[in-house]
């Protein structure tokens, strides 16, 4: 897979918990540029431990010159939004993936309502200047908790003028979905990325209305679940790997030096689906990719954020 | 490469011819004496100095001569060329991706200078040069997309990404095989491919969809495809087939050698970074079958793959009207010895 050497040039601490950080390419070079959404996933090296978290960029798009993240504190953080806390600053150098795209805009779309909670404000700041030089129509929906945790506010209302509308949770109350949904033409598209609990449920209310599956784009990264070890023996690798409790067993694998596929390591895109030849136990599915036959066909998994329970599992890698 | 360019037709009196050159690069496509259909997809990544696959887009002697045979297509018909509203980011896309790989392969011949928006490009061998800005369609004599691709070989069909499908919302198609590109625009990715023979029941086409949702900027991939023709005719469309239908009746025995032609499709596919759709380049080579036989295994494993198509992709790939005479012509030249896999030429 293709990666890019950058070195971080800025730190800036933007609300509470919240960090944002610039970086360039190692060498100077422009790099590339990106659809509004997209995603670089960083890897990290943490006691001698690759670890990679999925961030969005957050343009604006049309600027090569710099890539902008922000990372959120996890208050059950594996390490990785830590790290990048506490051992990244200005100098340090990173490896991040090509940008891919999993939250894109649909251009089709009559009126694109894009609605945040907290950090997940983050992939819609690269959306809005896509949105602004194509000259669609949008509304940008943005709650959080407290004016403190309101990361980049004053750049939003430039970028959106009076497009933009914010929901302090201490002063406003909460976003009333349902509300916001019921009054928007037919063909408008809606995005939703916060916690998980805004974007089920924001999700279930569409569907109420009647609004297409189509029209309801979402992005969450799940974070990998912990869980009891158990053994997973790759049949084209001729290999057996120990998923141990605090680690995916994506992670474990590629401890393992396998060349396993994978994209957005959040249980999103599917692109690291494997075949379940064997599993003495029941597999957890924490995706969000596969379909409830699937999962009832107990056939394949994401190693990216599922696991099992089990002792031993047979997969075809 | 050899950067001399052929003075030839692909119509009328039919000059288009292949060097030696030409003819060895050839990307013969049969690995085995027997062909079915497969997802064949591999990494688009840089071939042998000197193969087709050396560079993202491949440059020959046909190029100039190309160009001009799609410009002669567009001025009778432009509807070879269509470009829905949505696609703008996806045409200033796709001009970026041309005018940057064919600069980096072939400097002699092509020179892009950047200096923010303002952008400067050389064509040598077409004597085109011009200053515009990037992002501003006033700039351009024609819109992006249409303006580069007049200077591009082989069609280019541009998928939008979308309800987890792509959607053929921008393409320049002016050498096809026997379809339509004014007939399959917008179509999503399963409707522009149910033509196509057995494939859908072995599910090649949700495996490639699914692939290519996940295909990635910088990680471009390719994968072959091939048809045969009578005459090194480009403009094989569906429109147009009252004037080369005929052709296909007047192979012989006699005049397979030089009048019938394997035609591959290297097919490459590469993610474009503003728009996130999915530029799809077709690049057509032609070679007769007597160029092609001064490779003989090339000749001995054509036969064979003919022989034991299966009729219903026989009749797809068009070639019922000519296949009798073509495996005549091919039969003295196979003397069924063993022939180890792979496509290289001797």
């Amino acid at each position: 897979m293709s990666a890019l050497k950058v070195k971080v040039t800025a730190v800036e601490q933007v609300a509470e918990q919240i960090k944002h950080f610039t970086m360039v390419a190692e060498d100077g070079s422009p790099l590339p540029y990106f659809s509004g959404g997209s995603h670089v996933v960083v890897s990290m090296d943490i006691d001698g431990r690759t670890h990679r978290n999925a961030y969005s960029l957050m343009g604006p798009t049309n600027d090569n010159s710099a890539y902008q993240i922000a990372v959120r504190k996890q208050e059950k953080s594996r390490g990785g939004s830590v790290f990048m806390h506490e051992k990244v600053e200005p100098g340090t150098l990173l490896e991040i993936s090509m940008p891919t795209n999993l939250f894109s805009i649909h251009r089709l779309a009559k009126k694109h309502i894009l609605v945040a909670g907290g950090i997940g404000i983050t992939p819609f700041l690269s959306q809005i200047t896509d949105l602004n030089r194509i000259g669609h129509d949008y509304e940008l929906h943005y709650a959080y908790r407290s004016a403190e945790h309101a990361a980049f506010r004053e750049e939003i209302e430039k970028l959106c003028g009076d497009k933009a509308f914010f929901y302090p949770e201490n002063e406003t109350g909460r976003l009333n979905v349902t509300e916001l949904l019921s009054k928007q033409p037919l063909g408008s598209h809606v995005y939703v990325c916060g916690p998980d609990p805004m974007v089920n449920g924001l999700e279930l209310i569409a569907s109420e209305l009647g609004w297409p599956e189509t029209s309801v784009h979402s992005e969450k990264f799940l974070a990998p679940a912990s869980g009891a070890p158990f053994t997973v023996s790759l049949l084209q690798s001729n290999t057996e790997v120990v998923v141990p409790s605090d680690l995916s067993m994506l992670e474990a694998m590629e401890e393992a030096g396998i060349d396993a596929p994978y994209m957005c390591r959040g249980g999103a895109c599917g692109r690291c689906e494997v075949e379940v030849v064997e599993c003495d136990g029941e597999l957890v599915h924490h995706d969000e990719y596969l379909s409830d036959a699937e999962r009832v066909a107990a056939k394949k998994i994401l190693p990216c954020v599922s696991r099992a329970n089990c002792s031993r599992m047979v997969i075809n890698l | 490469m050899n950067m001399a360019f052929n003075e030839e037709t692909f119509r009328g009196d039919f000059t288009f011819r292949n060097s030696p050159e030409s003819v060895r690069r050839f990307p013969y496509p049969f690995e085995e004496d027997e062909y079915m259909y497969s997802v064949n997809i591999e990494q688009h990544t840089s071939g042998e100095p000197g193969s087709v696959f050396e560079h993202p887009i491949d440059v020959d002697e046909h190029y100039v001569a190309e160009c001009k045979e799609r410009a002669i297509v567009l001025s009778e018909d432009h509807t070879r060329c269509v470009a829905l509203p949505h696609m703008m980011d996806a045409q200033w896309d796709t001009l970026e991706l041309v005018m940057t790989s064919l600069s980096e392969s072939y400097p002699s011949e092509f020179q892009l200078t950047i200096d923010g928006d303002n952008w400067h490009w050389v064509n040598k061998p077409l004597g085109i040069e011009d200053h515009f800005v990037f992002g501003d369609v006033s700039t351009l004599p024609m819109e992006p997309f249409e303006y580069v691709m007049r200077q591009v070989q082989g069609d280019w069909v541009v998928m939008d990404q979308r309800d987890n499908d792509l959607y053929a919302d921008l393409g320049m198609v002016t050498g096809q095989a026997d379809w339509s590109v004014a007939f399959d625009a917008g179509m999503s990715f399963k409707e522009w491919h149910a033509p196509v023979p057995h494939a859908p029941e072995m599910g090649i086409f949700d495996r490639a969809l699914k692939y290519l949702l996940h295909l990635q900027y910088g990680s471009p991939v390719r994968r072959t495809n091939w048809r045969m023709c009578v005459n090194p005719r480009l403009d094989t469309s569906s429109e147009t087939y009252d004037v080369w239908g005929t052709d296909n009746v007047s192979a012989t025995k006699e005049n397979a050698g030089d009048k019938v032609f394997l035609r591959v499709e290297l097919q490459a596919l590469f993610r474009l970074p503003r728009s996130n759709a999915i530029a799809f380049s077709i690049r057509t080579y032609m070679v007769s079958l007597a160029d092609l036989a001064t490779y003989p295994r090339w000749a001995k494993r054509l036969n064979r793959v003919l022989r034991s198509l299966h009729p219903d992709l026989a009749e797809y790939k068009g070639l019922n009207s000519f296949k009798q005479p073509v495996l005549d012509w091919l039969e003295p030249l196979d003397d069924g010895a063993f022939l180890e896999k792979g496509v290289h030429p001797e």
